[in-house]
């Protein structure tokens, strides 16, 4: 989506040149105050110390990432040793996302070659039918899936009726089961950068290497991927980046063992734990790594568009 | 066409993967919508077609709640897409019409900013910030938070579709001593018309099914329509659920697809 909005850019015509202050004031004005504003107060959060049940007291404190970082014992008297407990949170989001982004280009790739090219007139068609679930609400999707994965649901209910299986298969509250509803959240977002740079791609450089007998796999690996390969991290970006902050699938389809950094953060303001500071010290990480994957990767996107002037 | 070891424009199992994408993309959804119809009253048998939760959704024992809850979820909805949708057009006017200037890229990225940010993070951020000036939380702060959020999804389409338009009738609508506001309401607006239902509905359909930050903003008692259903599964998937759920579902299908005739209707011409 990222890459989407700056696409705003591009050759520009200034017929309101005198009033684009007035005009973008509304935006400017709701989205520091709503957006911004409260984004930096995360910040400062972080480093405030907490109060017993929920909220903050005005002192400074590095106690929130030194909870998330160190084991000092029970009463904060021992040498601080490394606390794996978030360490192992913030891991494990890393691999579910990541698992979930493998396995969306996986199935996201060749989706996305085929639509772009079939017919010009039907792209736009096959293209629709792969956005539209996007637009069903999230939460009803994690639930449809749930439904669909539990041990006496439809799916096993299938497969035990053709005799592929005879014990239901236990997915729901693995982790496999959030990888699964990962997937399902955000494949849509790994078929369309895709399909974008596969369209414009100039077939005619695959049609040479074929001219010169590469067989068609090596005419992929060789020529087309390096062509494509903004559209390919752009993808994978996109669906990496949600999935690691997801609340949803790891809650619904995850149980209480399969814990992500989305459900540490929920449960310090909304559950039991109440460290506002913890909380805000936790989506600082989050944060932090997920500006530093969009500047590093929009940073290789500039490069990119430099060199081919 | 060359042998077809050579053909690069089809590869062996491409066409399959891609319905298999579309079937994972649509079966839990069509398995969902299926068994809404159950006449059963538990989810796991199947007891033949009925309407019968349908009919438990608008007057059962539950019916109150969610009606509430879903009054709550439109109203929000139209406010914030409305509100949205109308500083995003000023802004787009400003970013593609008003030529180079300074502020230019920042307000891009000020306005992708809720984009960037994980849900979760500016779910967090909206919760700390109202409790910090003592805005008390309710309905209007749950407003505020999806205008914010909503800002990004109806730019998007809005910028693009001034993008695709030349600015040729304003200049000779300006040629004429059309005043700069009578270009804007007269010319552009008129012709920017299917950018802007397209941006109302995704943000509409944003707004409308955004769980996470309202969650967080929300006063107690007030729910909508996704934070009844999310308390409710939090018991069980049952079956009036999934006639909500099929209800809403068909809700997003109707709009993105009114968003997606309006948007090709005009581009070919």
């Amino acid at each position: 989506m990222a890459a989407q909005a700056e696409s705003g850019g591009g050759a520009t015509t200034d017929t309101y040149k005198e009033a684009r202050t007035w005009l973008l004031m509304p935006a400017w004005l709701v989205l520091l105050v709503l957006s911004l504003a409260p984004v930096s107060m995360i910040l400062i959060y972080s480093f405030l110390t907490k109060e017993f049940r929920g909220g903050v007291i005005w002192e400074f404190s590095l106690a929130a990432y030194d909870q998330f970082f160190f084991d000092r014992g029970l009463f904060g008297d021992e040498a601080p040793q490394i606390e794996w407990t978030y360490i192992t949170i913030f891991w494990r989001s890393i691999w579910q996302a990541g698992a979930a982004t493998i396995l969306s280009l996986i199935i996201g790739f060749p989706t996305a070659y085929f639509i772009a090219t079939r017919a010009e007139k039907v792209r736009p068609i096959w293209v629709f039918l792969v956005t539209i679930p996007y637009w069903v609400n999230l939460l009803i999707r994690t639930v449809s899936m749930k439904f669909l994965l539990r041990d006496q649901g439809p799916l096993n209910d299938f497969l035990l009726s053709t005799g592929l299986i005879d014990n239901p298969i236990h997915i729901v509250n693995t982790n496999f089961a959030v990888q699964l509803g990962l997937f399902y959240s955000y494949l849509p977002f790994m078929v369309l950068p895709i399909y974008a740079s596969v369209e414009r791609y100039n077939f005619a450089l695959s049609e040479a290497a074929a001219d010169l007998y590469a067989t068609k796999w090596v005419t992929l690996r060789r020529i087309l991927l390096p062509a494509i390969k903004p559209g390919v991290i752009a993808g994978c970006i996109l669906v990496f980046v949600p999935s690691l902050g997801s609340f949803l699938a790891p809650d619904l389809l995850g149980g209480a063992k399969n814990f992500m950094i989305g459900s540490l953060i929920e449960e310090q303001f909304k559950g039991n734990a109440g460290n506002w500071p913890f909380g805000a010290a936790a989506s600082m990480i989050l944060l932090t790594m997920v500006l530093i994957i969009l500047l590093v990767f929009a940073r290789r996107q500039a490069n990119a568009e430099k060199r081919e002037g | 066409m060359a042998l077809r070891k050579y053909d690069i424009k089809s590869y062996r199992g491409f066409g399959a993967m891609t319905i298999l994408c579309l079937v994972v993309l649509y079966a839990p959804l069509i398995v969902v919508t299926i068994y809404s119809f159950n006449a059963s009253k538990s989810i796991t048998v199947w007891e033949g077609l009925s309407l019968r939760w349908y009919v438990d959704v608008f007057s059962g024992p539950e019916s109150a709640k969610f009606k509430l809850a879903a009054w709550n979820s439109f109203v929000i909805a139209i406010i914030a897409s409305t509100i949205a949708t109308a500083i995003a057009t000023l802004a787009a006017t400003a970013i593609v019409r008003g030529g180079k200037f300074r502020l230019r890229t920042a307000s891009i990225g000020l306005i992708s900013l809720p984009l960037m940010v994980p849900e979760i993070v500016t779910a967090v951020a909206t919760l700390i910030f109202f409790n910090y000036i003592g805005f008390d939380r309710g309905l209007l702060t749950i407003v505020l938070a999806h205008i914010a959020f909503c800002i990004p999804f109806a730019y998007l389409p809005i910028a693009a579709r001034m993008q695709g338009i030349e600015d040729s009738y304003e200049q000779a609508a300006m040629d004429l001593y059309a005043t700069k506001r009578q270009v804007f309401t007269r010319i552009l607006l008129p012709l920017m018309a299917p950018g802007i239902v397209s941006g109302y509905l995704l943000s509409f359909i944003v707004s409308l099914d955004d769980f996470i930050i309202t969650n967080f903003v929300k006063g107690a008692g007030v729910e909508t329509l996704p934070t009844a259903i999310f308390g409710a599964v939090k018991q069980g998937i049952k079956p009036n659920i999934m006639a909500i759920s099929t209800m809403l579902l068909a809700v997003s299908i109707i709009m993105v697809t009114i968003s997606y005739i309006v948007s090709k209707s005009d581009n070919t011409k």
